[in-house]
């Protein structure tokens, strides 16, 4: 089965951002597909470097990438979900000429066409949060 | 090669329009999905009714007009949207209070339309 997933929260209040990341996790030991994770409103801070995190807490964004490095799942921040809340890569904070970028390089920023686009090709798209 | 196919889908929002910022976001999302010609249907449920209200003055609270934003799907080919009846009756809500011409639904045609969809976003 090919999976989509959209995450709209946040990782550091609620829920639904870690039962995304169990729900993939799960999926992929299975054998299944998980092509992309969407990362929408709230969701979109999931792709932010800069986040410290106390040792005793569970590093849900790093547990992403990992995921992301060893089993080739895409992730995608909603592009203006993430400018809004400051989530830049190198070009858009050059674009916008801020600071720095705080995206981690595993995530990509992009348009609701990617989601769009998983969505056709997924079997299951399932929305976490919200 | 990954096959292409049309998928039925339904955004079913559940939000109230400005307590947060996901109400915003599911509308974008319908727009994004009615500009690349998706197969898409809204279900608006519970307190969600509230974003098809007319006259919302947004401009006071330094928000975007959603009922606006919503009032334009039709451009996108989205013609109507679906309600919750019981939310519509319990805001004393009728059909000429909103942006969008609705469809009402009671709470067993909701079912079915939720299970007549192949994808369903639910925000």
């Amino acid at each position: 089965m090919i999976y989509s997933l959209l995450v709209l929260s946040s990782p550091i209040s609620g829920h639904g951002s870690r039962h995304a990341l169990h729900f993939a996790e799960a999926a992929i030991a299975r054998g299944h597909q998980v092509n992309r994770v969407f990362f929408l409103d709230a969701g979109a801070g999931t792709g932010n470097g800069n986040a410290v995190l106390p040792q005793d807490e569970g590093d849900i964004s790093g547990a992403w990438r990992g995921l992301a490095s060893e089993h080739g799942l895409e992730l995608v921040l909603c592009i203006s979900s993430a400018l809004k809340r400051g989530m830049l890569d190198a070009s858009e904070a050059e674009r916008y000429e801020k600071a720095g970028a705080m995206v981690c390089e595993e995530f990509s920023i992009a348009g609701l066409g990617q989601l769009i686009d998983a969505g056709s090709t997924a079997e299951r798209l399932l929305t976490f949060g919200g | 090669m990954t096959q292409v196919q049309r998928r039925k889908q339904l955004i079913v929002l559940r939000q109230t329009p400005y307590a947060s910022s996901l109400a915003r976001s599911a509308t974008d999302l319908a727009l994004a999905m009615g500009a690349f010609e998706q197969d898409v249907e809204l279900l608006f449920l519970g307190d969600a009714v509230l974003q098809l209200l007319d006259g919302q003055a947004a401009e006071a609270i330094g928000q975007k007009n959603l009922g606006k934003i919503l009032a334009s799907l039709p451009l996108y080919d989205i013609e109507f949207a679906y309600v919750d009846a019981a939310a519509l009756a319990r805001h004393g809500l009728v059909g000429e209070d909103l942006v969008l011409p609705v469809r009402p639904l009671d709470a067993a045609a909701i079912q079915s339309l939720m299970a007549a969809c192949d994808h369903l976003l639910s925000l």
